[in-house]
């Protein structure tokens, strides 16, 4: 009997036209594709982007210069200069970041005492020449003007948890 | 003046049919190419292309141009003159199918008395494209993928060849608009002769090559199979060659089973519709049936395939015939030859 029922089954091609009513059915459901330039998915506060350093609400650069994160990292991306300024206090002459080297693993921002060192939602700084990945302090600072409000926003969002 | 009325007007005259019949059957190959994109898509929660032009239309202009710009690379071990003359092949044989084609009452090239045996003529010589490519690319995968692609194609032809034969034996007649006639008189022969029209359905994609049986080109053990050393414009007319097969073998069967040009019923709102939409209509129908089974079914195995075309369509056919056969004699319906 059991046969009988696999042969007719076979016969009228079931598992082929049951496969063939799922794919229909796939073909008029809600497509699940994100319409990427005009839609972006969901990105984690830690999340880990492009890299910016940021200043206090008074202007003053954070990074004292301790070099934690350049000793730290572990593809030796991060190079740090720094001399005595004329107030007395620590600063940065240079802090370059090599964004071909770094592996985004945001060591750097762990080490970081005093948030200086970030990394950001931006993930869409593709360039054309591999020089324009050398980021220099300049161009870490204006990142931090330019995203200091998602900064901010995620290392509040993230508090909690650590 | 004779030769202007006995030579010139009718050339021009033909040539003008032609290229109504190619051109936009040419624009429905591009078109077919973007509808397989988007309907695979849809079928795997995708948007497919929507980038170019509005809904993405434009692409497959894009596409050809894309193709069209690139530079046609013959590898240094191939035989240029067969290399280059494979892809002709291909896609002259697709065109030349649609010859005997009627798209609606009296809308056909050549009204030939013959017309399906040119049809199976034509796409057996298709076999040649495949075969010639594969050996003048002299290269391994080029060469596997030709000898699996024409093993395939001559053994689904067997079982082709005797779904016409009980179409054929309905009819009593090998004329194409013989056959969508009948069909009107009667009713359209998908009804009575359903499983042949299964059969014909499946090894017509086994005869072009498509999913689930598209081992000739199986990406993962034969790279691109009989194409992978074409590049550019001679990759394209292989590409065109193909899917324009998809178009005539959906015209083929529409013609045999689904009754061509006729309105579904024949009454006032229906038989309003010229034929051609009808036409159209129907093949388009047929053509979204075999993107739907590309979105839907995994490749055969090799020996699947083989098993499948010689040892479960060949007997079930020939069975059939005897059964159609048996039965138009005994119930005294042999149509009148001629």
């Amino acid at each position: 009997m059991n046969s009988i029922r696999q042969f007719a089954w076979g016969i009228l091609l079931w598992e082929l036209v049951s496969g063939m009513w799922l794919t229909l059915r796939y073909f008029f459901k809600p497509k699940v594709t994100l319409n990427y330039p005009y839609e972006k998915g969901p990105l984690s506060p830690r999340f880990r982007g492009e890299h910016a350093l940021r200043r206090y609400p008074n202007g003053e650069e954070r990074c004292i210069a301790c070099k934690l994160c350049e000793a730290i990292c572990p593809a030796q991306a991060i190079t740090i200069e720094s001399e005595e300024r004329a107030d007395g206090s620590r600063r940065t002459t240079r802090y370059d970041i090599d964004m071909t080297k770094c592996i985004y693993c945001g060591l750097c921002e762990e080490a970081c005492p005093v948030d200086a060192i970030v990394e950001g939602p931006n993930f869409e700084f593709s360039t054309e020449t591999r020089e324009e990945l050398f980021y220099d302090k300049e161009k870490l600072l204006a990142n931090g003007e330019r995203w200091e409000s998602h900064l901010a926003q995620r290392l509040s969002d993230d508090a909690p948890y650590r | 003046m004779t030769f202007v009325d006995l030579y010139l007007l009718p050339t021009l005259l033909t040539v003008g049919k032609i290229l109504l019949l190619v051109v936009p059957l040419l624009i429905g190959v591009a078109y077919l190419t973007y509808a397989e994109r988007k309907v695979i898509a849809g079928m795997q929660l995708r948007k497919g292309p929507n980038r170019v032009g509005p809904f993405g239309l434009l692409q497959p202009l894009a596409d050809g141009a894309k193709l069209f710009m690139k530079e046609t690379i013959i590898p240094s071990g191939a035989s240029p003159i067969v290399f280059l003359l494979a892809p002709i092949i291909t896609f002259s044989m697709a065109m030349i199918a649609w010859a005997v084609i009627p798209v609606s009452e009296g809308w056909v090239l050549a009204d030939i008395n013959v017309g399906i045996l040119y049809l199976f003529a034509v796409s057996s010589l298709e076999v040649y494209g495949v075969i010639m490519s594969g050996w003048a690319s002299n290269s391994r995968y080029p060469f596997l993928g030709a000898l699996r692609s024409a093993a395939q194609m001559v053994s689904y032809e067997v079982s082709i060849g005797f779904v016409l034969v009980t179409v054929l034996l309905c009819v009593g007649s090998l004329n194409l608009t013989d056959i969508v006639l009948a069909q009107g008189e009667n009713m359209w022969f998908v009804i009575p002769l359903f499983p042949m029209f299964i059969v014909f359905f499946i090894s017509a994609l086994a005869e072009l090559n498509r999913a689930p049986f598209d081992l000739p080109e199986g990406e993962a053990e034969l790279v691109g199979g009989y194409f992978t050393e074409y590049s550019a414009m001679t990759f394209a007319l292989f590409f065109l060659g193909e899917y324009a097969n998809m178009i005539m073998m959906s015209g083929f069967m529409t013609v045999l089973f689904l009754g061509g040009w006729l309105p579904i019923i024949d009454i006032a709102p229906f038989n309003m519709i010229p034929g051609v939409i009808w036409f159209l209509l129907k093949v388009c129908l047929l053509l979204f049936c075999m993107l739907w089974v590309r979105a839907t079914f995994p490749r055969f195995r090799y020996d699947q395939l083989m098993r499948l075309g010689w040892k479960v369509f060949l007997p079930f056919s020939l069975f059939y015939v005897v059964l159609v056969s048996g039965v138009l004699v005994y119930m005294d319906w042999l149509p009148e030859i001629g």
